[in-house]
């Protein structure tokens, strides 16, 4: 078992796109088993033994679990061969899926079994996953990682692509850890220790962003309530189950759940951008929201970061729009968040997508609201840039505020928010600053207080 | 001398309802709508303004009466598309092509039937009263006012587009609805619906101006595919209100070339429309080539 | 009354054919994720390609002809769509525009200004012993030309490629998704161009059917907006090629409605039988509930490959 370490951007997928022959390689060599390969496509990788588990899966989501596993064979289909093949590896590898399930009615969990046996069904000896535990619970994770060390142990091997410290050393052999793009450090797990992988990934200039201030803070009222909502998805399902949440000013709500279990509609909810189906919901009209898909829900690549900027508030704007004063607040955001690679003239989509980021967040949170809602707020960035943003999230409470965020980063939860509540099956409910009481709840355990 | 002046009493009067028609379909694909079908919205534009210029011929309203009616049923015929797409999800490039042979069939059916002049031997509706007709700015030419609505009317869209809020919200509904729907809070079907009304409504005026200031009376084929040159003149304007007037009066200057070469060589003025399908093609292959540049370079 | 059924059920069919055969290729590019507005150029490229070659070498020639046009003209539509990454919706418009004015000039430089009475060559009747006795329908469907038996052959063969072999799973997964396509091997730019080829193919003999098969000599404009209607025939068809073939005997039976109202003699104006078609293409987009049948890619232009 290998880790591969790094930070947002540091080149681990790239490496391995490589590795599969997704992405031809402009210099270097790729040997396996001694012998120097060359993959022009995924299909030679695939021949060649290798299997990859995508951090966003590469399921086709309309077809079923057989078809998506005999994806790329040639000649005739038979979906009663299909099938057959998909139990043959399910029993010979301990994955249980049904066959004729369409992936899209899956839970991620599930999704994320299939892609495993996709590669397994095709021979794979060396699996390489990219995050694989990023949208799993505690609980998942360790099963995860669990079989994975039993397919290492049977003389398989895997590479883990991962940026949680914690995992890599728990589970991994041997340790690789990339930075900018150049192989830093690699050699046995047991040789190395926590603060001198942090200090291998990131540098000398790390700035530790897991304190908590315990500072008490004083709450105001309430800024965001939720009563008895319901919220139904775009094919008539429940998504949010009758939630009732109140955010007050001056305190961090974090939010914990699983994907798909109704907090992206909870959120929506919170930030006013989605109607309840029904109950009552009191938000503000000006809350400022960061969503988690900046590239396609916050920005607009071919406008300027000047009517970037401009788009927030372009719904209810009326009249003449004053060009000047939009271009000095554009200029303030740039300075005041980093935002590298343009001015206020410089098209969005020419700037990387670390600095998008930081346009986005900077936008909302100085667009003078009392509550701000933010998605996954570190997606994408890298260490320095979160701890940024997360002494901005710290100061926007400070400043009395009311924040929402959601992260699937349950360290990053911890470190932010005041208060805590998760989302299971649409329904919604505060739970202690526990680890293993969050990864419960998050799974739909009673807890010892209901 | 006076060829000359003809030649170009001739752009200018081409121009016209290329200049309307495109800022048609400028303000249309602005916001996101693919509104291929101008040329019908023209011709309902052409016929509500013939009706009401015969109707009503004596009177002075009979002039801004069929304007605006004219821009009125133009944006009638592409609501039927908006409301298509909005309530059904029905791609609007095929509804209003659609529409388009629809319309065309209307107006042979009216001009052979109920509208069709007392006579009964062509298929056309009667001459519209002389109030109704718009002023010729030069005289011993076809030049007419229509032209100048056009100018007026693009350097208003053009403003508008700058600097309105208005203007703003159709600019990002059309570049990245989600985006405008999440972080602007824009009402995307509201600002879709009305791009889909303004834009019927020039390519009705255009229709309207063109039967008040040149035909004086509706005919079939008074569209000789207006409707889809605009596209071309839009796209090379790259749906700037302002430059779409000056490709307009380029085009005006290709189609009466190709109606001279075909009078004078026997050259088929069929080729017209053949480079203007080219000039979308190399407009696009230039935009593509351009976006892609710029993102290797993020 | 039998005489206007007859006449009835000759025009459906008659008129279904190549409405058929061009929705059956554009199904294979939407299935592929691409919508071919571009496939309207390709017919009347057809249509052209299959007068010139037949009045010069025969009616097979015809047919071979007017493929090869469609297909040039799909493949210029391919080069923008894949390799240019070009916006589905214009280029097929531009396509489409260029084929239209394109065989406009070419017909008047071949044929003269206003186009003389051009005729070539048709495709005889050929009538299956047998089948053809059956009463009532069997006049209708089995004594009509070869590319009539071409389309009833094309609809079960697509069929079965489409959902019985690894070719056909894989144009189907690049028109769901393409990022999981490619992570199998699968190369979607491929598969799209040869669907894209496909719909050219059959696009351009549809055009050869329209006057090999039916008008005798060619017009400008004919395909008259037989491209379009044939994507409103795969909307509603649900991209399935048996679910086509019968949204295009469903078209065809609209626009020979026209016989049957003149046998029963009803003064309805012409323009409303012309229209028809037209029209039944919007209430059939309406209808069609499309939007969460479609392929899951359909006219997007991500990476992918």
């Amino acid at each position: 078992m290998h880790a591969l370490l790094g930070e947002n951007g540091a080149g681990k997928t790239t490496l391995m796109r490589i590795a599969f022959g997704m992405i031809h390689p402009d210099a270097g060599t790729i040997e396996i088993d001694g012998a120097p390969r060359t993959f022009r496509t995924a299909s030679d990788a695939i021949a060649a033994g290798l299997g990859m588990v995508h951090q966003h899966f590469t399921l086709v989501p309309a077809m079923t679990v057989a078809e998506n596993v005999a994806l790329g064979g040639r000649g005739r289909f038979s979906p009663d061969e299909a099938r057959a093949r998909v139990n043959e590896t399910s029993a010979r590898t301990g994955l249980q899926i049904d066959p004729d399930a369409r992936v899209s009615d899956l839970p991620i969990g599930a999704q994320q079994r299939v892609e495993i046996l996709k590669a397994l069904a095709r021979g794979a000896r060396i699996l390489i996953l990219d995050e694989p535990t990023a949208v799993l619970t505690p609980a998942e994770s360790r099963e995860l990682l669990d079989r994975l060390r039993a397919f290492a142990k049977d003389g398989g091997t895997a590479i883990l692509i991962t940026h949680k410290l914690r995992d890599a050393l728990d589970v991994a052999d041997d340790i690789t850890v990339l930075r900018h793009g150049r192989n830093v450090w690699s050699g046995p797990a047991d040789q190395t220790s926590e603060s001198a992988l942090v200090h291998a990934m990131v540098g000398a200039s790390a700035v530790d962003a897991s304190t908590r201030s315990d500072r008490a803070n004083v709450l105001g009222g309430p800024v965001l309530t939720l009563d008895d909502v319901t919220v139904r998805d775009a094919r008539g399902q429940v998504a949010l189950d009758r939630a009732s949440v109140v955010v007050h000013a001056g305190e961090i709500v974090g939010v914990a759940a699983v994907e798909g279990n109704g907090q992206h509609e909870l959120l929506r909810v919170l930030a006013g951008r989605l109607a309840p189906s029904a109950g009552r919901a009191e938000i503000p009209a000006n809350v400022g929201f960061v969503p988690e898909d900046r590239r396609r829900d916050a920005l607009i690549g071919e406008i300027t970061l000047l009517e970037n900027v401009a788009l927030r508030g372009a719904g209810v704007r009326r009249g003449r729009v004053d060009w000047r004063h939009m271009r000095r607040e554009t200029e303030d955001v740039i300075a005041q968040y980093d935002v590298r690679g343009g001015g206020t003239a410089t098209l969005a989509r020419a700037l990387s997508g670390g600095n998008q980021q930081k346009l986005v967040i900077g936008r909302e949170l100085e667009g003078a609201s009392p509550a701000l809602v933010v998605e996954n707020p570190s997606r994408g960035l890298d260490f320095n840039a979160t701890a940024a943003v997360h002494e901005r999230l710290r100061a926007a409470r400070e400043n009395g505020t009311a924040v929402v965020v959601y992260s699937s980063d349950l360290d990053e939860l911890l470190a932010l928010a005041d208060r805590l509540i998760v989302v299971h099956a649409g329904r919604v409910r505060e739970v202690a600053r526990d680890r293993e009481t969050i990864g419960r709840a998050m799974l739909g355990a009673d807890l010892p207080n209901g | 001398m006076g060829e000359t002046l003809a030649l170009l009493s001739d752009v200018l009067v081409r121009a016209t309802p290329l200049a309307l028609t495109g800022l048609a379909v400028a303000i249309a694909f602005r916001g996101g709508v693919w509104n291929i079908g101008a040329d019908g919205q023209f011709l309902a534009g052409a016929t509500l303004a013939a009706w009401i210029g015969v109707a009503l011929g004596g009177t002075h309203l009979s002039l801004p009466l069929a304007l605006l009616g004219g821009a009125g049923a133009g944006a009638v015929w592409a609501g039927i598309a908006g409301v298509l797409r909005s309530r059904f999800g029905v791609l609007e490039v095929i509804s209003t092509i659609m529409l388009n042979f629809v319309a065309a069939f209307g107006v042979s059916y009216l001009v052979r039937g109920p509208l069709q002049e007392p006579t009964h031997v062509y298929p056309q509706t009667p001459s519209i009263g002389d109030a109704a007709q718009l002023p010729v700015l030069v005289p011993g030419t076809r030049v007419h006012a229509g032209i100048l609505i056009a100018l007026v009317l693009g350097v208003i869209a053009w403003w508008a587009m700058r600097h309105t809020a208005a203007g703003f919200r159709l600019r990002v509904t059309g570049a990245n609805p989600f985006a405008a729907r999440s972080a602007g809070l824009v009402n995307v079907e509201r600002v879709t619906m009305r791009a889909f009304l303004l834009s019927g409504a020039f390519a009705g005026l255009a229709g309207a101006v063109e039967v008040c200031g040149v035909t004086y009376a509706l005919y079939e084929n008074l569209s000789p595919g207006y409707g889809y040159t605009a596209i071309a003149v839009a796209l090379l304007a790259q749906l700037d209100p302002l430059w779409t007037l000056a490709a307009a009066l380029l085009f005006g200057v290709l189609e009466v070339t190709a109606a001279a070469l075909q009078r004078e060589a026997s050259i088929p003025s069929t080729t017209a429309a053949v480079v203007e399908a080219a000039v979308i093609l190399a407009v696009i292959a230039v935009a593509g080539w351009r976006t892609r540049r710029v993102e290797q370079h993020a | 009354m039998t005489a206007g059924l007859d006449a009835f059920l000759q025009g459906t069919i008659r008129t279904a054919t190549p409405l058929a055969l061009a929705a059956l290729g554009e199904t294979m590019a939407e299935r592929a994720g691409v919508i071919n507005i571009g496939l309207e150029g390709s017919i009347i490229a057809g249509a052209l390609a299959a007068t010139i070659a037949a009045q010069h070498a025969g009616v097979g020639a015809g047919i071979v002809t007017a493929m090869l046009a469609g297909l040039a003209v799909a493949l210029l539509f391919a080069l923008f769509v894949v390799k240019l990454r070009a916006d589905q919706i214009i280029t097929g418009t531009a396509i489409s525009m260029l084929a239209l004015g394109a065989t406009g000039t070419i017909y008047r430089i071949v044929y003269g200004e206003m186009g003389t009475a051009l005729t070539v060559p048709t495709m005889p009747t050929i009538r299956i012993p047998g089948l053809a006795s059956i009463p009532v329908i069997g006049a209708a469907l089995f004594a009509q030309p070869v590319v009539t038996y071409a389309a009833y052959a094309l609809v079960p063969l697509i069929a079965w490629w489409m959902y019985r072999t690894h070719a056909g799973l894989a144009l189907r997964a690049v028109g769901e998704s393409p990022e999981a396509a490619a992570a199998s091997g699968i190369r979607p730019g491929l598969v799209r161009t040869l669907a894209i080829a496909a719909d050219g193919l059959l696009g351009g003999l549809a055009g050869a059917t329209l006057v090999l098969a039916q008008a005798g000599t060619f017009v400008e404009g004919m395909s008259a907006g037989r491209g379009f209607i044939a994507i409103a025939i795969v909307a509603l068809g649900r991209w399935r090629p048996i679910g086509v073939a019968i949204a295009a005997l469903v078209f065809g039976a609209a626009s020979a409605l026209q016989y049957a109202f003149q046998a029963t003699g009803t003064r309805a104006p012409y323009q409303l039988f012309l229209a028809l078609p037209y029209l039944l293409t919007l209430v059939a987009l309406a209808t069609a509930r499309g939007r969460s049948i479609a392929p899951a890619a359909l006219a997007r232009n991500e990476e992918g490959e």
